[in-house]
């Protein structure tokens, strides 16, 4: 089993979504993380679906996904074929902030996006293994809360959106 | 300005632009004002009550299984939409092509457990090859274009349109425009020369090549082009259930029927065959048996216009993408001509041990009680050729399937990747509402006839004069077979205190018949076809006799047992 990225283009339909999962969940597949957005063109949505499963199955799920009448193209790449990035927020409270959390800050090059009188957000961009080693830490800061993104993502390859649209 | 109309009168005049000539449905509530509309155009349109809707989506899909165009289902909301979900499920596994249309609450009480509301969206999607949820008047028109145009077109299927009752009411213009295109959907990829050039290597260098074909050639009316095929390569060439019809049973090269009930040699020989070429089929496991056992000796070459199905079950050395018409047309230009003479006859010896061990005796037998197999044997003697027979689920189904004798294309109705029992009676309603002049024999079982016998009403309403021969032996013989083989004869539950269906046909108004000897057989299958009108023929068979060959589930295709 491998982690692969599915890039899903799809019109902007209602349900389509549901239609994407229910291919997954037929097969008893559980979805790594998802990401869905509208792309540069209007009315067309991307939608970026992380999945750990063998070569095989990837292929079946995304030819499946491209069988739904919405979806546009379907394509997968792995991990090396693709230029990704998450972003994880981490509510820390005010009283346990310290010189040493500052140094943490620093090292990691993560950033206070807010400050409230009682906490503060910070957040830091990378990949998973980077966001969950400064959970680690800050389990150690009585942090209040975490939230990680799901992937997004762009292939490698040189290919454009509009080669699939229309 | 142009004038406007009810959307309830654009659904109509949108079926009656896409050629709908029959609607099977139901009235309720949220879809009155489409029964009102319908009312004014009974002059261009056709309806049939059916007494349920699972009926009216079974008569659907024989109608559209035998004619080849769009099956059209009325229903209401809420539970008249939730009855047709079997039958969505039946058609977008049997790739029948569809448009089935609800009512839905109005759209300002959607999600709020209203009268009748139901989730159809939801609970559609998953059986359905595109559904949509129309809540104005004005998107009535394109949402049945796209419809229509998605159910037959690529691979058919099953679509669903849910119109609140709103937009049923509301007033829009009409100005229909048929679908022919649209970004996200690719009906099919052209046939790649390449491939061709590859598969025909290979088939020009295969000593022991070997032919499946399935309803992709049906669908893609290629018969003609799977004949010539056949005729210049000498290959043999092996039905799936739903292909039967696709290729004359008499053509030189057929060999038999294929899967867990087919015969002995197309099974058998799968693992001897060099070459495997596979028309319009999708290798279901109640083909291949065992996968990890299967064909692993051979190259495949795989004709097939669904892209998911390239490699899902076997694995293609060569795959063609595209319309089988397409590419086995330049198949057949790019190979030699040749004869397999000595591959063949291994068929035609191994077709000799199967009739020695079982065909004779399901068709000729010598025991006291009745087969299903003399029955059918019987039909084959007075139907017509372009007699169509529809079959339930079950042991009737695999009987009928392997004795009826099928000389054309559109012949077969059945369940074949759902399984549903209570297919049959309204289906074979369907077929024969295409056209009343055609043979519509409708061979089911005590168990399935008993899950939509109420459609006999609907026959009596319409008079359509299907021939409906019901193979009774008391119980739910395949599972009972199972039960015997697998379980111990631990015979749980498959045993049926059946009523008198002569009288339930006679209630209705159908002339029916009993038959329980022998003797009696042949006149009573003779008096059901010159009986002009519907007939009721009961055969009271053996209560356990057992279908072969059989591959058991979980053995491979080679281990085709004959008893």
């Amino acid at each position: 089993m491998k982690r692969y990225t599915i890039f899903v283009i799809t019109e902007n339909f209602i349900g389509i979504l549901n239609r994407i999962t229910i291919i997954f969940t037929r097969r008893g597949i559980n979805i790594d993380a998802l990401t869905a957005s509208e792309s540069r063109i209007p009315g067309v949505h991307r939608i970026t679906i992380e999945v750990t499963v063998t070569e095989e199955t990837v292929i079946q799920l995304v030819n499946q996904i491209e069988k739904i009448i919405d979806v546009i193209k379907a394509f997968h790449h792995e991990d090396t074929g693709v230029v990704y990035q998450e972003l994880a927020l981490y509510k820390i409270p005010v009283s346990r902030l310290d010189g040493g959390l500052e140094k943490i800050i620093r090292d990691h090059h993560a950033k206070i996006i807010a400050a409230e009188p009682d906490f503060v957000v910070l957040e830091l961009t990378g990949h998973k293994e980077k966001t969950r080693e400064l959970l680690e830490i800050l389990k150690g800061y009585g942090i209040l809360e975490f939230a990680r993104s799901g992937r997004v993502a762009v292939a490698k390859r040189m290919l454009t959106i509009d080669s699939f649209v229309n | 300005m142009e004038t406007k109309m009810r959307g309830a009168d654009i659904v109509i005049r949108s079926l009656i632009a896409e050629q709908a000539e029959l609607i099977f449905g139901y009235p309720g509530g949220a879809i009155m004002p489409v029964y009102d509309a319908l009312y004014d155009y009974q002059d261009q349109i056709k309806h049939v009550l059916t007494r349920h809707e699972q009926g009216a989506i079974h008569a659907a899909q024989g109608y559209a299984r035998i004619s080849g165009k769009v099956g059209v289902c009325l229903a209401t909301s809420g539970p008249g939409a939730t009855n047709l979900i079997t039958g969505l499920a039946d058609a977008q596994i049997d790739s029948t092509p569809l448009v089935c249309i609800t009512g839905q609450v109005a759209a300002h009480l959607l999600g709020t457990d209203a009268f009748q509301e139901t989730d159809m969206m939801g609970i559609s999607m998953p059986a359905t090859k595109w559904n949509y949820q129309v809540r104005r008047a004005a998107d009535i028109a394109p949402a049945i274009a796209k419809g229509f145009f998605i159910a037959r077109s690529g691979r058919p299927g099953a679509v669903l349109i849910d119109i609140t009752k709103n937009a049923q009411v509301e007033l829009a213009a009409f100005n229909y425009q048929p679908c022919q295109e649209f970004r996200s959907y690719k009906t099919h990829h052209p046939v790649s020369d390449t491939a061709i050039l590859q598969a025909a290597a290979l088939l020009n260098e295969a000593a022991r090549p070997y032919l499946l074909f399935g309803q992709g050639v049906i669908l893609g009316k290629a018969e003609a082009e799977l004949k010539s095929f056949l005729d210049k390569s000498g290959i043999p060439a092996a039905s799936t259930l739903l292909g039967s019809g696709a290729l004359s049973q008499e053509h030189p090269n057929y060999v038999g029927k294929l899967g867990m009930h087919g015969n002995y040699a197309p099974n058998l020989l799968t693992n001897q065959c060099d070459v495997l070429v596979a028309v319009g089929m999708r290798f279901d496991d109640r083909v291949t048996g065992d996968l990890s056992r299967y064909a692993k000796q051979a190259k495949v070459i795989h004709l097939e216009l669904d892209p998911s199905e390239i490699n899902k079950n076997v694995k293609a050395n060569v795959a063609v993408l595209g319309n089988c018409k397409e590419s086995l047309a330049k198949l057949t230009e790019a190979i030699a001509s040749k004869k397999h003479e000595s591959w063949m006859a291994k068929f035609r010896a191994l077709e000799q041990q199967e009739n020695e061990a079982v065909v004779q005796h399901d068709l000729m037998p010598t025991k006291v009680g009745l087969t299903m197999g003399e029955a059918i044997h019987h039909i084959n003697r007075y139907k017509a050729d372009d007699a169509v027979l529809v079959t339930d689920v079950g042991q009737h189904q695999m009987i009928a399937w392997r004795y009826f004798n099928y000389k054309k294309t559109r012949t077969q109705v059945t369940s074949g990747g759902l399984g549903t029992m209570g297919f049959a009676l309204p289906a074979a309603l369907g077929a024969q509402l295409h056209d009343y002049s055609r043979q519509v024999i409708c061979v089911v079982g005590d168990g399935g006839i008993q899950m939509t016998i109420q459609e006999l009403g609907t026959i009596m309403q319409t008079k359509a004069p299907v021939k409906i021969v019901l193979l009774n032996n008391n119980y739910l013989g395949m599972v009972r077979q199972w039960q015997q083989m697998f379980f111990d004869k631990r015979y749980s539950f498959t045993e049926l205190d059946n009523p008198d269906f002569i009288k339930i046909a006679e209630a209705y108004g159908i002339k029916a018949k009993k038959v329980s000897e022998r003797a009696d057989l042949a006149e009573a299958v003779e008096d059901m076809f010159i009986h002009d009108g519907p007939f009721f023929l009961e055969v009271v068979v053996e209560k356990e006799d057992n279908v072969f060959p059989m591959i058991a589930t979980g053995c491979s295709v080679e281990e085709v047992r004959l008893n």
